[in-house]
């Protein structure tokens, strides 16, 4: 019966959203594309229990992907957005071989400094990627060769909801597989993990490459849906931007990744149209107060309720 | 050609104490409090944007103006440690990540707020200007300035640390907390002179470094990672460790720029993570 509620409520809502809200099409798709890209952080974060400031890097290689195959002719979306997933996950694999090694803070430094060393990267080679004035010339073909992309951003939109859907069950799955509960133990106890016969850098390895994949899809629909690819999809800004939408919704939850992105970014666009000067204030501000007022996210403080309200029956 | 070679690295020896004035008190914050602080760099921003004001709004003299920023970044470091930071000693790193990340973003929109978005510059006082010649080359009497004064604030460091009763507190603390506690040492006090002495410095390191790292409001975002890399190469809770690291940070990223420019930064961050890999518990840390 939930389930049903459930999949209904996947099914219902971008049908009635597209129905009452036709003109912001364009704004939820980004917050559903960012959704996605805060989703594959938690598997990452919340699951394996493997902090990083630099989960942007994975989201450009797939928004530079996508963007470099579209302009350069291929424009067809669906096998761009798989084979920039490949290319995302390959990457991957040294950096997540590189970065298990550390400690908590340590794997905050190493995602950083990797984050760091390819925005530059991607700066320099401003021959390949456009550089500062951002990726020209991208011509990507209708999805399915039936769907091209409208002003209105409907195409876009039914596109970002559907990656999103399959990605969603991909984590969900993941998350309940043994793989997943094995991820889950060695975040609660490494060592005791490791003692258990779990090989735990191999584990935590692979948990990387699957986040930085499904993270290469969301930038690849991202750039597949605004035609646009720009420096700022791999820089360090947006790493810690999605990790604060992750905080924000709460970590290990699945659904916390979709709340922080939709809060974020409602907020984000809202103040920096009612306010374009200041509004990293306003930001900085909600930040801190959600990290004293609810240090596991929206869903922790949700759940911190109930169970004060059991206790008090 | 070994003339320019001295010249280089002089020039990154004096960007290097910057960096390590800047982040030695990030270095015993997290080595005794375990705390991921990403907004660090705001307080050498506040140091700069406070002497930038008092030479330009005040009419003060630069001299007189690094007192001054040392001052205002520590009295802000502990009123923020007090009212903010405490809170969140005992919460996951990942909530210190949020929190420090909502003060970085609220310090680069007030420095907006006050100061507007473009870069910074002051006017050297004359004495501070011009070249001196050593070593066959030319080194800027500023540079020259930086290396010394650091030198000084760090023989003086080394002192307190070495000598002193609250040297002696502030070791013992981070070594081992729980003892520490056990015989009487007030952390939470030590935590946070620690926290205002660390401001404080990062305050004047970001006054002298409007000179030779810029000052806009960008700032603690754009040396965000140089700031953790030293700590965390060097070794969180210590003192000589973040000095090595930062010599290394300097003087590889100024070679790296000058002589293989098309490299960029990449030499410096290729040697760090490098270094973080063989040294995962920093050059002079040890496991926890």
């Amino acid at each position: 019966m939930k389930a049903a509620l459930i999949v209904a409520g996947w099914i219902a809502a971008p049908v009635l959203y597209m129905a009452l809200f036709p003109d912001s099409l364009v704004l939820a798709s980004q917050i559903l594309l960012m959704g996605l890209f805060a989703l594959s952080l938690d598997l990452l974060v919340g699951y394996a229990g493997v902090a990083s400031l630099g989960h942007a890097v994975f989201f450009g290689i797939g928004a530079y992907g996508a963007g470099l195959l579209a302009a350069n002719g291929w424009g067809e979306p669906l096998s761009a957005l798989v084979l920039t997933m490949l290319v995302a996950a390959i990457f991957a694999l040294p950096v997540g071989l590189l970065v298990v090694r550390g400690g908590s803070l340590g794997r905050l430094m190493i995602t950083l400094g990797i984050a760091t060393l390819v925005s530059e990267a991607a700066n320099r080679a401003s021959g390949i990627t456009g550089g500062a004035d951002g990726l020209q010339g991208m011509d990507v073909w209708p999805l399915l060769g039936l769907f091209s992309y409208d002003l209105q951003g409907r195409t876009g939109f039914v596109y970002a909801w559907i990656v999103l859907t399959l990605g969603f069950l991909a984590v969900r799955s993941i998350v309940a597989s043994p793989f997943g509960l094995s991820l889950q133990a060695i975040r609660e106890n490494p060592v005791r993990a490791a003692a258990l016969g779990t090989p735990v850098r191999a584990r935590l390895t692979f948990a990387f490459v699957l986040s930085a994949a499904l993270a290469g899809a969301a930038g690849a629909v991202m750039a597949q849906t605004t035609q646009v690819v720009a420096l700022n999809s791999l820089g360090v800004h947006l790493s810690a931007d999605v990790l604060v939408m992750l905080l924000i919704g709460g970590v290990g939850r699945l659904y916390g990744g979709l709340i922080g992105a939709a809060i974020f970014m409602v907020v984000h666009h809202w103040l920096s149209d009612l306010d374009p000067v200041y509004w990293q204030i306003w930001i900085g501000l909600i930040l801190i107060g959600a990290a004293l007022a609810a240090p596991d996210g929206i869903l922790g403080a949700i759940e911190k309720l109930r169970s004060r309200k059991q206790v008090a029956w | 050609m070994l003339a320019q070679f001295i010249g280089v690295v002089l020039d990154g020896i004096a960007y290097a104490s910057l960096l390590f004035l800047i982040s030695v008190g990030l270095s015993v914050t997290m080595g005794l409090m375990q705390f991921a602080n990403l907004a660090h760099g705001a307080f050498a921003m506040a140091g700069g944007y406070m002497c930038v004001y008092a030479m330009q709004a005040l009419g003060l003299s630069y001299l007189a103006a690094l007192p001054i920023a040392f001052l205002f970044s520590m009295v802000l470091g502990v009123i923020l440690e007090r009212l903010l930071y405490r809170r969140l000693y005992s919460a996951s790193h990942l909530a210190q990540v949020l929190f420090t990340v909502g003060l970085l973003y609220l310090s680069m929109g007030l420095a907006v707020l006050l100061f507007g978005p473009g870069a910074q510059a002051i006017h050297l006082p004359p004495f501070l200007q011009g070249q001196i010649a050593m070593f066959g080359t030319q080194l800027s009497v500023f540079r020259a300035f930086t290396i010394i004064f650091v030198l000084i604030v760090a023989l003086g460091l080394a002192f307190v640390v070495r000598w002193t009763r609250f040297g002696a507190r502030i070791r013992c603390s981070v070594d081992n907390r729980a003892a520490a506690i056990g015989i009487g040492i007030d952390v939470d006090k030590v935590m946070t002179y620690a926290f205002a002495l660390g401001s404080g410095l990062a305050g004047v390191g970001g006054a002298l470094g409007v000179q030779l790292m810029g000052l806009d409001p960008s700032f603690p975002l754009k040396y965000l990672a140089y700031f953790l890399l030293i700590v965390v190469v060097g070794g969180a809770g210590s003192f000589i460790g973040p000095l090595f690291a930062a010599l290394v940070v300097g003087v590889v990223d100024t070679a790296g720029r000058y002589y293989a420019p098309v490299l960029g930064s990449f030499t410096m961050y290729f040697l760090m993570i490098a270094l973080l890999l063989i040294f995962p518990h920093g050059l002079v840390g040890r496991a926890r």
